[in-house]
């Protein structure tokens, strides 16, 4: 297990190091340069900017420097936020966007899993349609629409919650939550209805039956570990759909989160900042899909046998 | 390969059609892809007013009988403009899934069928590009090559066809040491006609099962970033910039919201619950009652 996990940690750093270079080759094939999209500027200052940028160097100089700057973990200075550091920007924005996700997870595991397992215990009736005929119309309703109507139903004509904002108003982390979890718990559901419907079908849960223990029983000490795997090994992937959903939340509910500074950034051209954030949430989702794999893999035997024998 | 198809057998797709046409909500699901496709290939004859034609004066309106879903701050009708981004949102849609589809099949046939150290090698490709983010890459893609519709198509299916690649691979695999592959062996034919021959024809089933799940997560992309103003750009149009466009305005207008929302939702939910159908039809472990 130790074993496997240090290898799998191993794998991930050429997939970083492919992150990186893919990612300043491709910024830096971009057509214009970074201050040329500004109101005529004096060659002098440009050429003075490009100093101050190390612009003038060849490029594989360039990269050379930048990725021994990133491997000490420093970012450099953003092209249009003047006089603050990519570092400084993602340190401000990482707790917000992390408080977010961690909030819509909530919504989405204590929805999703309670709807998944509701609707496989009782499959084929009224309380397996429900659910996931409401989990179809979760996936379908995607948070850049669901966003809105939530501020028009409830922001707007019932006047219940705050439309905007991250901690200024009591109860303005309500609508974004529930945005940003809903699609999540819909899979949730879907997949742990799966999931308990073959644990459920099993033998030894026939045992645990033909022993006369309570359904309750059943569930929550035999069922639950392993109808639950498939959506233990979603975690990883909903993750990073987390974070590329938080662009959206973020930007209709006006956040300053790391979400919304990645789309202003596309938007200003600030490719220090685009680059710098791109790399850092790569690493992010990597070690994500990394930690989820991993928890997949300890909660199922079967699996654990497996790489014990390929090592 | 239609008559490859034909050749093994057609009680397999009778088999399926007939539990298909058993499933009500996928065949709701068919009977309104059915319909868009036609409308979107319709739409510059049956629009009920120009794409562009716009009326100042009149402004937005809320749905009335000269406008069926009102019009816009522009004055342009609703209708109108929710068919042309339909048929952008189809398209792309449909192109980025082709792209998928094509570089999915020939992967993972390939790594499947010739096995060995070219499949590991392969194989290793697809779990290293999965780790990767995508959603990310594909705004930097689009920022910095600009928002060309062409490029959207290619970086979208290039994401997609990493799934593909494995569902056909494994079916590959299973394929691989079957009697009439062997017996295709021994009378000679080509490895590529083998290919073309037997192996692809009898991936079919999974892949059309995935395919009909890809189009809509690929149509939800391509939303998603017009939403952002990443993706398809004015004047062209799309259900995503509608719905874009129609937040501005959701609180005085709210039709301008909901309907291109509706448009956007529905497509979603009938591809959904056409491939569920799709793959209880064509998955041979569900049981023939």
């Amino acid at each position: 297990m130790y074993r496997f996990a240090i290898s799998r940690l191993l794998q991930a750093i050429p997939v970083l190091l492919m992150v990186i270079t893919v990612t300043f080759f491709l910024v830096h094939s971009a057509p214009g340069g970074p201050f040329s999209a500004d109101k005529a500027v004096p060659p002098e200052v440009i050429k003075a900017l490009e100093e101050q940028y190390n612009l003038n160097q060849p490029v594989w100089q360039q990269y050379l420097n930048y990725l021994g700057d990133v491997l000490q973990g420093d970012f450099g200075p953003s092209f249009k936020y003047s006089g603050r550091t990519v570092n400084e920007l993602i340190a401000a924005g990482l707790p917000i966007t992390a408080e977010l996700a961690f909030y819509a997870m909530l919504v989405a595991l204590s929805v999703g899993i309670t709807a998944g397992v509701g609707a496989a215990m009782r499959p084929n009736t009224m309380q397996d349609y429900l659910p996931m005929t409401g989990a179809m119309i979760g996936i379908c309703m995607p948070s850049f629409l669901l966003g809105p109507l939530l501020v028009l139903i409830f922001g707007i004509h019932l006047d219940w919650l705050p439309v905007s904002g991250w901690g200024d108003i009591p109860g303005d982390k309500i609508l974004p939550a529930i945005t940003l979890g809903t699609g999540y718990a819909a899979y949730i559901a879907r997949l742990s209805r799966g999931g308990m419907l073959e644990v459920l079908s099993q033998d030894y849960i026939r045992t645990a039956r033909a022993k006369g223990l309570s359904e309750r029983l059943i569930i929550i000490k035999h069922a639950l570990r392993g109808g639950l795997i498939p959506v233990v090994a979603f975690l990883g992937p909903a993750f990073a759909g987390l974070l590329a959903g938080s662009f959206v939340v973020e930007t209709i509910f006006q956040i300053p989160g790391l979400g919304r500074f990645y789309v202003q950034a596309a938007f200003n051209r600030d490719y220090t900042l685009i680059l710098g954030m791109t790399i850092f949430l790569s690493t992010l989702i990597i070690l994500f899909n990394l930690l989820s794999d991993m928890l997949a893999i300890w909660l199922n035997p079967k699996l654990r046998q497996e790489i014990r024998g390929t090592n | 390969m239609a008559d490859a198809i034909e050749d093994h057998g057609t009680s397999l797709w009778k088999d399926a059609w007939i539990k298909l046409s058993k499933n009500r909500l996928a065949l709701f699901g068919l009977a309104v892809l059915i319909m868009l496709i036609a409308t979107s290939l319709l739409t510059p004859l049956i629009a009920p007013y120009g794409y562009e034609t716009q009326n100042l004066n009149m402004g937005a309106t809320a749905p009335s009988l000269q406008h069926w879903l009102g019009t816009d701050i522009f004055g342009r009708d609703m209708l109108t403009r929710i068919m042309y981004g339909g048929r952008v949102s189809l398209m792309v849609g449909f192109i980025a899934t082709a792209v998928a589809l094509v570089i999915g099949i020939l992967w993972g046939a390939i790594a499947g069928f010739f096995g060995g150290r070219l499949d590991a090698i392969m194989m290793r490709i697809v779990d290293v590009l999965y780790a990767l983010p995508f959603m990310i890459f594909i705004i930097l893609l689009m920022v910095v090559f600009g928002r060309n519709i062409l490029l959207l198509f290619l970086a979208i299916g290039a994401v997609e066809w990493l799934t593909m690649a494995r569902i056909v691979r494994s079916q590959v695999m299973a394929l691989r040491n079957q009697e009439f592959v062997e017996a295709a062996n021994s009378l000679g034919l080509s490895q590529w006609t083998i290919i073309r021959r037997h192996i692809i024809p009898n991936t079919l089933g999974p892949v059309i099962v995935y395919t009909t799940l890809t189009i809509p997560s690929v149509m939800l992309l391509e939303a998603f970033l017009s939403f952002l103003g990443l993706g398809i750009q004015p004047p062209e149009s799309s259900w995503g910039l509608l719905i874009n466009y129609g937040v501005e305005t959701m609180e005085e207008f709210p039709w301008l919201l909901i309907f291109p929302g509706i448009a956007l939702s529905l497509t979603l939910f009938a591809l959904n619950f056409l491939g569920d159908g799709l793959r209880d039809a064509l998955d041979p472990r569900t049981s023939k009652d």
